[in-house]
């Protein structure tokens, strides 16, 4: 074996690559692939954590197609994308577009709307709690009642409790979705905007027509991450319904809180595991088609 | 005069946007007979809850839990990401192209389908409740490694090249000419990998099941529903989980905003 010292540069460049990727490489066999395999194998088996495991082919698939509690949690969980994604991204974009031609303490508004990026799901979810609380705790119930305006159910109504969830959701991630909207604002050569001023173009065509167009990487961005944010979202969910998580009636329940249930209160490992295969599909799906979706558009 | 207005508008809306975490910080200020007035100023603002909260202790220990662990995790993060990243665009050789894929193809992975396999392997290993098994999974990100290979992108060969004549071996390549070229990167995972950690929630939620081993967030909502009725101390304790992050954003804002457009637009 020859040693170290008589290899060729080239040789003793791939063994720096590996010796540095040597641990990496472990840690992504071990830690990502293996439990990805796992998760897939474990989908097709019945184990309860103790006993032993068994093949049971597809029936965990199967039990979840009949399971009306999954049907009702496969629909929540795209009431939070098809609610959250739209709504944060037209007020984020309005945000960011007036912000961007604002000069004056520009710095101060925009930090403002960044704030609640960087506060914890956690800790917010139990403020925005008691704000739905009804009177005379929750803040929310005791301003409509100081106006004379009857109590709203936030949270212990079956249709208001999921738009009372994703509200803190949506305000949390706002601040993110502004700052990458005003950079993508930033790169649209100035010299567009010159040539409508010149041509004496409305602000709607300079809109539609050169920021809209010119920023749909930005946008595919922010739609593609904002969806896969609320395609999981648990920690809002959980922490405003501990008492009854996913509640009231499984009626905010996302697919996330039952993968939690299923495997960490019922001990059903196998049937959770079919549950995020089921998860990792509905991801893959809707980013591949977004993606495909906007791209697609963007080279017209 | 739309200028004007479009200001005002923007400012009330910043209000709006800070008005739950100002909520927090005035009922964490509050009496508990206070608490259910909508004044934003308390009358008589003290700090009793604060010291009511930690002396029971449990937020100390959370919160020295949540410090370590985030540290520890963005510290490893800084450290392989970077050396990962570094060596997939520095360096020509065979299976590089493979090596690249496969990290970049665990993005498409989401954490949820793994903690089920985590949990078993953590059971197996005896790594239930314990930091280790808190980090493990998160030593390493496929975001950071990507986010890195970029901005070593922008590294000139040429000046790994006057190292390489200079006599350093490869390491001190990469840690001493390489690594301070690319620092506003570093910062901006160090941020995103920190924060990450801090407000994680699912896996420690999971992997831990002594009050003791919790993390803040994990502690905050076992607290939270313990004390349901007493809203001036949930505020408290959100505030104290909270506070920490918004006074670093106050003192580096710029550099954290500056932070995000990176890692938005190249990862």
């Amino acid at each position: 074996m020859p040693g170290y010292k008589n290899l060729s540069i080239r040789q003793k460049q791939i063994v720096w690559a590996w010796a540095f990727l040597a641990v990496p490489v472990v840690f992504y066999v071990v830690i990502r692939f293996y439990p990805t395999g796992s998760a897939f194998v474990t989908s097709f088996q019945e184990w309860n954590l103790l006993g032993t495991r068994a093949w049971t082919g597809l029936e965990n698939y199967e039990k979840l197609w009949n399971d009306p509690v999954f049907w009702k949690v496969f629909r929540n969980t795209f009431a939070y994308l098809i609610i959250g994604t739209p709504i944060s991204l037209v007020i984020s974009f309005v945000i960011a577009y007036h912000l961007d031609k604002t000069r004056f303490m520009h710095g101060f508004l925009r930090m403002l709307y960044f704030l609640p990026f960087m506060t914890s799901a956690v800790a917010m979810a139990w403020i925005w709690r008691w704000f739905y609380q009804p009177v005379p705790v929750g803040l929310f119930n005791n301003f409509l009642a100081s106006m004379g305006i009857p109590q709203i159910e936030f949270l212990n109504s079956t249709t208001n409790a999921l738009p009372s969830i994703l509200a803190p959701a949506v305000w949390a991630g706002l601040g993110f979705q502004v700052i990458i909207f005003m950079a993508g604002l930033r790169a649209i050569p100035v010299t567009y905007y010159e040539a409508a001023k010149i041509d004496g173009v409305g602000w709607w065509t300079v809109l539609t027509r050169i920021t809209l167009p010119l920023l749909k990487p930005t946008i595919v961005f922010i739609v593609v991450f904002s969806s896969i944010g609320f395609l999981r979202i648990f920690d809002h969910v959980f922490n405003m319904t501990t008492n009854n998580p996913g509640g009231p009636l499984n009626s905010t329940k996302p697919l996330v809180l039952m993968i939690y249930e299923t495997a960490f209160r019922d001990f059903d490992m196998g049937y959770a595991a079919a549950q995020t295969v089921v998860l990792f599909t509905i991801l893959l799906v809707v980013s591949l088609l977004q993606l495909w979706l906007l791209r697609g558009d963007a080279t017209k | 005069m739309g200028q004007v207005i479009r200001w005002l508008i923007l400012f009330l809306g910043g209000l709006l946007m800070v008005a739950p975490i100002a909520y927090m910080i005035s009922t964490s200020l509050k009496w508990p007979h206070e608490v259910y007035n909508v004044k934003l100023i308390p009358d008589e603002p003290h700090l009793e809850n604060y010291t009511y909260v930690l002396e029971d202790g449990r937020f100390y220990l959370w919160f020295l839990n949540s410090i370590i662990i985030a540290l520890i995790t963005t510290v490893c993060n800084l450290f392989f990401d970077s050396l990962v990243g570094y060596t997939l665009c520095k360096f020509r050789f065979p299976g590089r192209y493979i090596v690249f894929i496969a990290i970049l193809s665990t993005l498409m992975i989401p954490t949820e389908m793994l903690v089920i396999p985590w949990y078993m392997m953590s059971q197996a290993f005896g790594w239930l409740d314990s930091y280790w098994g808190i980090m493990f999974p998160g030593l390493m990100t496929a975001f950071g490694t990507f986010l890195m290979k970029q901005f070593f992108e922008s590294v000139p060969d040429d000046f790994l090249e006057a190292a390489r004549i200079d006599g350093l071996n490869e390491f001190q390549i990469w840690w001493k000419v390489a690594m301070p070229l690319v620092k506003p990167a570093l910062a901006a995972l160090a941020i995103f990998v920190f924060l990450g950690n801090w407000t994680a929630f699912l896996w420690p939620l999971i992997v831990t099941n002594s009050v003791e081993m919790y993390t803040v967030p994990v502690g905050l909502s076992s607290f939270g529903d313990e004390v349901d009725v007493a809203w001036e101390l949930i505020a408290t304790g959100a505030a104290i989980s909270t506070l920490p992050t918004l006074i670093v954003f106050l003192i580096f804002q710029r550099f954290i905003i500056r932070g995000v457009v990176m890692a938005g637009l190249k990862g």
